[in-house]
């Protein structure tokens, strides 16, 4: 097969849409156009089974028992946000701490930070070299004011899975809601609101090969039933907690997503696991000083995130962008100029962070671009530390560490 | 982001890549930045003792694309300049030249820093010798 460039390795930020997803979205921007609030003809009733159908799509992926659980949001920045504050506002009578991570992805820090400065208390309990959250720090972080523990599924970046089922147990015992940012997770590998004990689960159809513009937050009805005010006041839609009409295209297309990656997942799961064990195998063994972010096993079966050692995340991007679409951890590709603080979490150091690159396969990864994308990152990594002053000098035997660096 | 042509070329065609043994006669060494900082430029100048002109230059860097292309490009103004000449070499021309966007103007500092320290190596180690020479030619 032909490779078609550029190759698209790029899916924890998004993925396509699959055309038997689209296929079905269609008639229902043009003649099946209705108002799912519209409850007096038949156009209305149309596209609210459209809606509740796609409802129930979303509600068996994640386990949800009632469809009525799932709550349809513009996506999963818009889910985590009302998690939180919704959690935060309702329960603010019972308590005012909240227990996540530090490696949440923007939405859920930027969430947290907010609140701290509305007078919450946040504990951002740290992760291990592996990207771990340890159990036990949770439990030591929780006080008697705590209302809600947030932790993701699945890391945006490094692809660690975190002990989601011990955590919600832990949260269940000490009955403190349990809210789990789901979008890296949710369609790629086992999520089970039940098996899990979450209260509150995030997630978004773009990533699991649906429309970008339309998420879910699944919201616990029964053990407990769980409350959360609403941030967007209006028509009462979504049970009064997100108001706002539905998107029906959208929600039949994140449904017909969610169908496909159930029935898909097992199959799915290890073709890219294989794909990305290859991938992962022929950079390791090619390069010297090339170490995996995260945890080696507990991790997304489509996720690698490799650090290069002497060389800068973005300048290993600009070598491959015109073939393949990557990501990078390193300061230089964002405006920050602040490193990746998902790898800076690791304790990696900051010269590894970076030098962070992450590569995400997908449903429509081909093997023979998982074969030219491992031999172009050898290829770009190996000129680009010729042209390192750190390579030579590790090189010549020098501790990089010994050098009294002159930072800026 | 988006490179500027410039950029790109500096960064396929880097012009200079390589280094000095440091004990040849002439040689100054500049190695600025830090690896934590996500930037580190090695650059080296050649300068002819008997003349003061800078013959050849050497860069290595770690670091962005337009890190890169700014210390290739310091490599390239750099020969055949007298050593003062040289110092007259600002960031600002560097980012003009390269069309850098804002956030990547540090990457211009810091090849600016990369040639005064190098200069600055330059005239400690073989200052004395350049001036002996020209005062002895004139």
């Amino acid at each position: 097969m032909a490779l078609k460039f550029p190759i698209f390795m790029d899916s924890h930020s998004t993925t396509p849409v699959d055309p038997r997803v689209l296929e079905v979205m269609i008639p229902y921007f043009t003649e099946k156009f209705g108002h799912p609030g519209s409850r007096n003809h038949p156009f209305g009733w149309e596209a609210e089974a459209a809606a509740d159908k796609a409802r129930e799509q979303v509600a068996k992926l994640i386990g949800a028992r009632d469809p009525k659980e799932i709550v349809f949001t513009s996506g999963g920045t818009e889910a985590i946000n009302l998690a939180l504050k919704g959690v935060a506002e309702m329960y603010r009578e019972k308590g005012t701490h909240i227990v996540t991570t530090g490696i949440e992805q923007r939405a859920g820090l930027d969430v947290c930070k907010r609140l701290e400065r509305q007078g919450y208390q946040v504990t951002y309990v740290p992760v291990g070299a592996d990207g771990l959250v340890d159990v036990e720090e949770v439990r030591k972080a929780i006080t008697d004011k705590t209302i809600l523990i947030s932790v993701m599924f699945a890391n945006n970046e490094i692809g660690t899975i975190q002990p989601i089922a011990e955590i919600g147990k832990l949260a269940k015992q000490r009955a403190i809601l349990f809210h789990c940012d789901g979008t890296q997770a949710v369609g790629k590998i086992p999520v089970d609101v039940e098996a899990m004990a979450i209260d509150l689960l995030s997630c978004t159809a773009h990533m699991i090969y649906g429309p970008k513009g339309v998420g879910a937050l699944y919201v616990r009805r029964k053990n407990p039933r769980v409350r959360i005010a609403s941030m967007i006041d209006g028509g009462g839609h979504e049970r009064g907690m997100r108001s706002g009409t539905v998107p029906v295209p959208l929600t039949v297309g994140f449904g017909k997503a969610a169908e496909i990656c159930r029935e898909a997942m097992a199959e799915e799961g290890a073709r890219l696991k294989a794909l990305r064990d290859k991938l992962q195998d022929k950079i390791l063994s090619s390069l010297d000083e090339a170490y995996l972010n995260g945890h080696p096993e507990k991790r997304l079966p489509h996720n690698l995130n490799v650090s290069f050692a002497y060389v800068e995340g973005e300048s290993v991007l600009m070598g491959l962008n015109k073939e393949v679409a990557l990501a990078s951890g390193s300061a230089c590709t964002s405006a920050t100029l602040e490193p990746s603080y998902v790898i800076a979490a690791l304790g990696v150091g900051s010269e590894l962070a970076h030098s962070s690159i992450r590569f995400g396969l997908h449903r429509f990864t081909m093997e023979e671009e998982v074969e030219y994308v491992g031999d172009r990152t050898v290829q770009v990594v190996t000129r680009l530390r010729e042209m390192s002053p750190l390579y030579e000098l590790a090189k010549e035997g020098v501790d990089l560490k010994s050098i009294h660096w002159k930072a800026e | 982001m988006a490179y500027s042509e410039k950029v790109i070329d500096h960064y396929n065609n880097p012009r200079n890549v390589g280094s000095f043994p440091k004990e040849i006669p002439g040689v100054g060494t500049g190695l600025v930045g830090a690896p934590e900082c996500g930037d580190v430029m090695k650059l080296q100048i050649k300068v002819n003792l008997d003349t003061g002109v800078i013959e050849d230059a050497k860069f290595k860097t770690f670091g962005c694309g337009s890190a890169i292309a700014s210390s290739s490009l310091a490599t390239e103004w750099l020969k055949g300049k007298s050593v003062d000449e040289a110092m007259k070499i600002k960031n600002t021309d560097i980012v003009n030249e390269l069309k850098l966007p804002p956030v990547k103007i540090h990457c211009s500092v810091l090849a600016e820093d990369a040639i005064k320290a190098a200069l600055a190596d330059y005239r400690g180690k073989w200052g004395k010798k350049e001036v002996a020479a020209g005062a002895a030619t004139s």
